[in-house]
């Protein structure tokens, strides 16, 4: 049988696959792109032909606008297709809307690249589905043992409980315009939230994109002072955001935007929440701890149950992981490709 | 455990003082005794708990988890006790959850060998936020920046009692404070303060604003210099000697010199100096003398010879078993003097009135103080009684002309809580020549009060428009002879440090003007400065 680096490589643009001719989702513009999913440091406008699950085209198209790519080539969860001989088909990774695992096959060889992933609770895409095969391609943005995720549902009651106990401060909520947002905005109406809830303009059009792709969000409304339709009904005043969710980008809770607010309860979902003193450093009164991401025990569980025959890391703390990894007797290796970042969560 | 962890971990990320207040009120009502008593000496720090010592846990760690993913997690989290609560495995199915009552009680009756096995079933069960507390405060170290003055506050609000209740019963009182929870409840009467020599809350003064000089008759007040030293309250009684901050704390050890030479039955409020050794008593060193002896740890000999330390007593609070606070001040004054003369008490001597005939002598008296060690002029009512707090119209303080300066804007920070969206605090700096005979700014001072919410509104888009470099939640801002924001500094005084770049540092600057119409150019320099330290 071939080598593993023979199908897919480490390269300056990005993973690549030499017998097929293209990347993984590549950090410059190439001919031939696969894309795991919609992120920006995953899925960048410029490509020749984008080959991507049809969520993640639509995704693409209202980042970046119609013309990102001059091909698009939408493949399904469990579609195959043949790129130069090269078996490619898609398996749902869990981590936002059209998130897939790319599963590379040629001459008896398949290796999975996960993209980014986790194993949680997400009402806004199918869970992750294990996949076997010879290489597992991991990523690792929480790859340290001291990253274990509590409870989602307990992060989303610790927010209703300070909206609750706090009716007179807007509870402004950092979370990550693709994914995070969509998610608890839909685990909040899980857990019973039926007011509306109130969006910066940055996530206006994928939680439009996400309704349109089935994914129910409840009432929301534009979190703007002077907005035709208040909290009340009427004109919306400062005094009519307290005791109210607001969902924003994170960059956004500590911006002059949140002045428009009374008195600004500033919360950031993120799995980087964990540590305390990044809480403090932006200023965060209410950390949730919610993340996209597997954790430790996801990411070693995962691993333990697809059980490769070898097992590359990516993206993030490699190092822990494949320690872990060799101390477990399983062959590991970090890829160290350039060019993804982890502040997206 | 957890609802005291849970009460830590809010502490530390709620900036407000008021939401701080909020959150000890309501752990107090819904946590019963003694486990909130514990929690509040934790706070305060009053709590003697057996230490055990961070290398243990890391032991005790290193036997559970990968030495090598322990590092690589240390480096990460960067704070020790943080990376083992995340980090520790835990035992599933262990669910024995601790109380922060039998964490105190057990741990001091335990030996070293016998407390590892306990901390490490505790730390089984607890989930990470509760192991994070658990480990800070048998570590000792659990610094989450709320006073004892706060918890205090906390207390008085929650039993809806005047602080100065609290305060005063505070130095008789030991955790679990079971006594005076009862009383905060109405289930109990107040505690009895039994302890001697007792603190007893601090009278103080309002400042003179122009509008209050009508409703002050001269005729009716003593006068004296207000000096530039540490409000104190030196208390003996029965051989029991302590020294307290305006607030209550017992700041006894910190100057021995002077709490060995209280041979009396008094309580003294007074104001607590530094003088020179050099010259005869007492000859009143600059406040920056006195901050040599401020926040150590240890005093040492030197110390205690270089910097001796004396109170100029202001009033006399109770004296051989009597209260004297009900009396006049005039009345007071009179004992005080006699007791001055009398007792000859070692290291204090009396504040001395100042005779005054109008308000413009007053006003030349506080523009030209006879000594540095001078902060301006108290006014008394020499019919007050000695009542605690700020009561109107008793007592008058009227503090001489801060120093001005004009300094330059160079770096601006991101506040916090309310101001986390604004960029309010401000490092700005005058000009001097450096080694190439070139004109650069040295910072000389922060500051991030005396300006209004409009004026801060326009600093903070200055600072946005103008950012040439950022670091974090600092932006450098445009700063050179021909562009830049000049502020008008105000200060209380200022002293030489070494810690500085500009070798002085100034004693609370904040920004009085907002100097929009001058150029850089034309602040001032830094040996403007170094002539105003008082040698
Ligand atoms: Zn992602
Ligand atoms: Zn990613």
């Amino acid at each position: 049988m071939i080598r593993p680096d023979q199908l897919l490589c480490p390269s300056p643009a990005g993973l690549y696959c030499p017998p097929g001719d293209f990347y993984i989702d590549p950090v410059r513009p190439v001919d031939r792109a696969v894309i795991t999913h919609g992120h920006a440091d995953h899925a960048r406008a410029g490509h020749g032909t984008v080959l991507a699950t049809p969520e993640t085209l639509a995704i693409m198209a209202v980042r970046y606008g119609e013309e990102f790519t001059a091909r698009r080539q939408s493949l399904g969860y469990g579609e195959t297709t043949t790129i130069n001989g090269v078996e490619v088909s898609f398996a749902p990774a869990g981590h936002v809307l059209g998130s897939a695992q790319a599963i590379t096959t040629w001459k008896g060889m398949t290796i999975v690249c996960t993209g980014d992933y986790k194993r949680r609770e997400d009402p806004t895409c199918p869970p992750f589905e294990p996949i076997p095969c010879h290489v597992f391609i991991s990523e690792a943005t929480f790859g340290l043992p001291v990253f274990v995720h509590p409870d989602t549902r307990g992060e989303i009651a610790k927010l209703l409980g300070s909206v609750q106990h706090n009716p007179d401060r807007a509870h402004l909520v950092g979370a990550y315009a693709l994914g995070k947002a969509q998610r608890i905005i839909t685990l909040l109406r899980l857990m019973g939230y039926d007011q509306p809830i109130y969006i910066h303009g940055a996530l206006q059009r994928l939680c439009d994109l996400y309704e349109e792709h089935g994914v129910d969000l409840g009432e929301l409304r534009p979190a703007t002072i002077d907005a035709k339709d208040g909290p009340d009904g009427k004109k919306g005043g400062k005094q009519d955001f307290a005791g109210q969710v607001i969902i924003a980008p994170p960059s956004a809770i500590q911006d002059k935007w949140a002045r428009r607010f009374p008195d600004p309860l500033p919360a950031f979902a993120s799995g980087w929440m964990r540590v305390r003193q990044r809480a403090r450093q932006r200023g965060v009164e209410l950390p949730l701890i919610i993340s996209d991401h597997a954790d430790w025990t996801e990411l070693t569980d995962t691993i333990t149950e697809v059980n490769p025959e070898e097992l590359w890391v990516t993206h993030g703390r490699e190092e822990a992981l494949v320690r872990w990894a060799s101390l477990k007797g399983l062959k590991a290796r970090p890829l160290s490709l350039v060019g993804y970042e982890d502040e997206n969560e | 455990m957890q609802r005291f962890a849970d009460l830590l971990d809010r502490l530390i990320l709620t900036p407000s003082r008021n939401g701080k207040l909020r959150l000890m009120e309501d752990y107090f009502r819904a946590v019963p005794d003694p486990e909130r008593g514990w929690a509040v000496a934790a706070i305060t720090r009053d709590l003697d708990i057996r230490s055990v010592k961070p290398a243990m846990l890391r032991e005790m760690t290193a036997e559970r988890v990968d030495a090598e993913l322990f590092a690589l997690s240390y480096d990460y989290v960067g704070d020790l006790g943080e990376t083992i609560s995340l980090i520790w495995p835990g035992k599933r199915g262990a669910n024995y959850q601790v109380s922060l009552t039998e964490v105190v009680e057990t741990l001091n009756a335990m030996s070293r060998t016998e407390a590892r096995g306990t901390v490490a079933t505790w730390l089984d069960a607890l989930d990470p936020t509760a192991r994070w507390a658990l480990i800070k405060l048998i570590t000792g170290g659990l610094r989450i920046g709320v006073g004892a003055r706060l918890v205090k506050q906390a207390l008085a609000n929650f039993g809806g009692k005047p602080i100065q209740d609290i305060e005063e019963l505070w130095h008789g009182l030991a955790p679990p404070y079971t006594a005076l929870f009862q009383w905060l409840e109405g289930k109990a009467d107040k505690p009895e303060n039994a302890m001697k020599a007792p603190f007893r809350p601090v009278m103080l003064a309002h400042a003179i604003e122009e509008a209050d000089k009508p409703r002050i008759d001269l005729s009716e007040n003593a006068f004296e210099w207000k000096w530039d030293g540490i409000r104190v309250q030196a208390v003996a009684e029965g051989g029991q000697t302590r020294l307290y901050s305006r607030t209550g704390d017992d700041i006894s050890n910190a100057f021995p010199d002077l709490v060995e030479s209280m041979e009396f039955d008094a309580a003294i409020d007074g104001e607590l100096l530094v003088y020179d050794p050099a010259e005869p008593p007492f000859a009143v060193r600059p406040f920056n003398d006195l901050q040599q002896r401020l926040n150590r740890k240890t005093v040492t000999k030197a110390m205690l010879a270089d910097y001796p330390a004396f109170i100029r007593a202001y009033d006399l609070l109770w004296h051989d078993g009597q209260d004297l606070r009900g009396l006049p001040f005039e009345e007071r004054r009179a004992l005080l003097e006699r007791f001055i003369d009398t007792e000859k008490p070692a290291r204090f001597d009396l504040s001395p009135t100042v005779s005054v005939k109008s308000w413009e002598h007053l006003a030349e008296l506080r523009a030209n103080p006879p000594l540095d060690a001078i902060e301006g002029l108290m006014l008394k009512k020499r019919s007050s009684v000695y009542v605690p707090g700020r009561p109107r119209g008793e007592w008058w303080k009227w503090k001489r002309q801060p120093f001005l300066i004009d300094a330059v804007l160079m770096y601006a920070q991101r506040g916090h809580g309310k101001r986390s969206s604004y960029y309010s605090d401000y490092t700005f700096g005058c000009w001097r020549q450096d080694e190439n005979g070139t004109d650069e700014l040295v910072p000389v001072g922060k500051a991030y009060h005396g300006f209004t919410d409009e004026e801060l509104k326009r600093i903070d888009r200055y600072v946005r428009n103008n950012t040439i470099d950022r670091f974090g939640p600092v932006r450098s801002v445009r700063a050179s002879k021909e562009e830049g924001l000049v502020l008008e500094i105000a200060f209380e005084g200022l002293a030489r440090s070494k810690r500085h770049k500009s070798g002085v540092s100034m004693r609370f600057p904040r920004i009085s003007r907002l100097r929009w119409d001058k150029p850089a150019a034309d602040a001032d320099r830094l040996e403007t400065l170094e002539a105003m330290i008082p040698d």
